[in-house]
């Protein structure tokens, strides 16, 4: 299992070079060349060629390649052009609120879509059955600011039970040590702000949960359909094993995998469907921030925001592969 | 005293769309402790859906089960699931045909022979993987603290079955079937598997149901031999009776297209013609009709009964009974 595990973490070296460079070729690919771009059209010829100098731009194309991965490797991913702050600190000033975000869509994803797929599967052909699979084609068309508008216009506006946006009530008195709300109320000890805290997150966190939700359902009823009809499903049937290890051993266990894949594939919907879900909830996250920094042509912050996306899809499903090879011996193998 | 007793068994498979699927059609049979009893018939004759009616494991959806199935004198069809439950594993075990795809692939070996021994005799997870290995040691497997801890994939076919015929014996049931428990397994581990079960029989006094469509096997094995096509039963006797003089042209085909070491030499094999979906529905004659060499008229004008003693029949123009010398 060690091995195994190092072993795919060496896999991440050719991942993230490759990716490197990639992403290097796309800003010198930018139309005019990234200091016209950077400066605008109207920029003068001397204008250009001093930030070219600034910046580098002026060098042989692979000593750029190498500066660039040699501040990277030092965590120095650039300068904001817009707000002039290290790109690396706007990151991660607003990387916890996303993550809190990606985490409760996430957890609704997951806690509400395994149990339903998983009894609508038993009940094929039932009902819920229907109602599941109708329901999460609904929630997979259902546009992510659509349903967002309409969360906060039933929920917050005309029902009031939750806070219509932002990430905490500004007017409570709260300190974050962590920049995770939720966890900040937790560790200060103040529960009124981690309540706050949470209820912010409730209302975003089901309009980005949807899609990731629908999908969840829908491979969940598939897989355990599947797993359902399996031999071994029956040998355990035979041996008259309670209802609830046939259930967790040989069927959830097998169905898993199918499961776990996609959910870490959702990491990359999550984070795209995070722009969106934070705009129409005013949530001080990095989608947010990116939106702005697109409609500024902040290259550096755009470049050090794909990276670190990268960065974390890789080890989603690291975790994922990880996550496999326990649940499954044939995977270690091969 | 018999301790399975079918009687009158009937499947329906009822799909939307489609007609109904009278898989087995008022089979009766019945298997006494330390016998063994075959049932016998080409693929798709309801084999294995006796044995999961017997078991218990049909879908409750879609299907129909009528008759009686009494363990022990104890209504099955009746029986609340949760009883049911506490039978199957304990009381009665089955061993599947297909040794791969029976084993869950991403739970050890260990767990799904000591899973049995946890549930039906409490026994805490050390003391079950003790018994455990003693179970694979007694079902051939070699090593089997090593085995307890490995996965089906590690296993050979033969040491699947073993494995899963280890599980079903877990806490000795007092009727076992095998559902075709040699096919997926070649000649020699056949062998090997058959003696074990045959070892098994003789003793522990377990009841043995044998589903085959092999009759070499049958041979080797079983005491009473129930031959079945399309769903019913078409003649049952003695193994010693049936392979001596079968008096079903169904029956006598089956036999002729076996190597024997006792016919003559160079005699050729003859196949039944045609195949088992040349069949007549028993509503309209005798199913066998299509395919029969004895056929006479009457046959396909209604159902033959199944009648006779202990070698009974289900044919309007049977084989001449030979002489049997015991
Ligand atoms: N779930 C099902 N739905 C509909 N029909 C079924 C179902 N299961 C079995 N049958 C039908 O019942 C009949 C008997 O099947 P069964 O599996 O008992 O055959 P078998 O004698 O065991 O054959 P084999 O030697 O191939 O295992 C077949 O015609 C099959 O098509
Ligand atoms: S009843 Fe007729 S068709 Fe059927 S097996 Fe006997 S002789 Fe053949
Ligand atoms: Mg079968």
């Amino acid at each position: 299992m060690l091995r195994f595990v190092v072993r795919r973490l060496a896999l991440l070296v050719p991942i993230l070079l490759g990716l490197s460079i990639l992403l290097f070729l796309w800003v010198r690919a930018l139309p005019g060349g990234p200091a016209e771009a950077l400066l605008g059209e109207r920029a003068t010829p001397e204008a250009v060629e001093r930030v070219r100098r600034l910046y580098g731009l002026d060098r042989p194309w692979y000593e750029q390649y190498f500066t660039w991965v040699g501040n990277l490797l030092r965590g120095d991913l650039g300068v904001s052009t817009r707000t002039q702050h290290p790109v690396l600190e706007e990151l991660l000033r607003t990387f916890p609120a996303t993550m809190e975000l990606a985490l409760t869509a996430m957890i609704f994803a997951v806690g509400v879509g395994i149990p339903l797929g998983y009894f609508a599967a038993r009940r094929h052909g039932s009902w819920l059955d229907h109602l599941s699979v109708a329901g999460s084609l609904f929630g997979i068309t259902i546009p992510v600011f659509f349903l967002g508008y309409m969360l906060k216009f039933v929920f917050a506006e005309k029902l009031g039970i939750l806070p219509t946006d932002g990430r905490q009530d500004p007017l409570l008195d709260v300190v974050h040590p962590t920049g995770f709300y939720v966890l900040d109320g937790l560790v200060s000890g103040n529960l009124e702000a981690f309540a706050d805290a949470f209820q912010h997150l409730i209302l975003p966190g089901i309009a980005l949960g949807t899609i990731p939700l629908a999908i969840v359902v829908r491979i969940t009823r598939a897989s355990v359909l599947d797993v359902l009809h399996e031999d071994y499903v029956r040998t355990a049937e035979a041996k008259g094993l309670k209802p609830a290890t046939i259930r967790g051993r040989h069927v959830l266990r097998n169905a898993m995998l199918p499961i776990i894949t996609i959910i870490g594939l959702q990491v990359g919907l999550l984070l795209g469907g995070a722009v969106l879900t934070e705009t129409v909830f005013a949530f001080p996250g990095f989608g947010k921030f990116i939106a702005d920094s697109i409609m500024a042509r902040d290259y550096a912050v755009l470049q050090g925001f794909i990276l670190f996306t990268a960065v974390v899809f890789v080890l989603v499903n690291l975790l994922v592969d990880i996550a496999y090879g326990l649940i499954d011996p044939r995977v270690r193998v091969a | 005293m018999s301790l399975l007793k079918v009687e009158e068994l009937s499947v329906v498979f009822r799909q939307r769309g489609r007609e109904d699927v009278r898989a087995v059609d008022g089979v009766s049979f019945s298997v006494a402790p330390g016998e063994t009893v075959g049932l016998v018939g080409e693929s798709g004759c309801g084999k294995s859906v006796t044995s999961l009616a017997v078991m218990g494991l049909l879908p409750r959806r879609g299907v129909l089960v009528e008759g009686s199935i009494a363990f022990d004198g104890t209504e099955l069809l009746t029986l609340p699931a949760d009883k049911l439950r506490t039978l199957r594993g304990r009381d009665m075990a089955i061993v599947f045909q297909d040794p791969m795809s029976s084993l869950n692939p991403v739970v050890p070996i260990g767990v799904q022979v000591t899973e049995v021994l946890v549930r039906h005799r409490g026994l805490s997870s050390g003391e079950a993987r003790a018994e455990a290995a003693e179970l694979l040691r007694r079902v051939g497997i070699p090593d089997p603290a090593r085995r307890l801890r490995e996965y089906p994939h590690q296993l050979s076919g033969g040491m699947r079955q073993r494995a899963l015929i280890a599980a079903a014996l877990a806490c000795s049931p007092r009727l076992l079937i095998a559902d075709e428990p040699t096919t997926a397994l070649d000649v020699t581990i056949q062998a090997q598997i058959l003696e074990l079960l045959k070892g098994l029989v003789a003793d522990t006094g377990t009841a043995l149901v044998l589903i085959t469509h092999d009759l070499g096997v049958v041979a080797g094995m079983c005491d009473t031999v129930h031959v079945m096509y399309s769903g019913r039963i078409v003649e049952r006797a003695s193994r010693h009776e049936l392979f001596a003089s079968p008096r079903h042209p169904y029956t006598a085909g089956l036999l002729a297209s076996v190597p024997r070491l006792d016919r003559p030499r160079g005699e050729r094999l003859e196949p039944i013609q045609g195949s088992p979906r040349d069949t007549l529905p028993w509503s309209r004659g005798c199913a066998f009709a299509p395919r029969c060499r004895n056929r006479v008229d009457e046959c396909a004008r209604a159902a033959p009964e199944l009648h006779g003693g202990s070698h009974s029949l289900r044919c309007f123009n049977p084989i001449e009974a030979k002489a049997v010398n015991r």
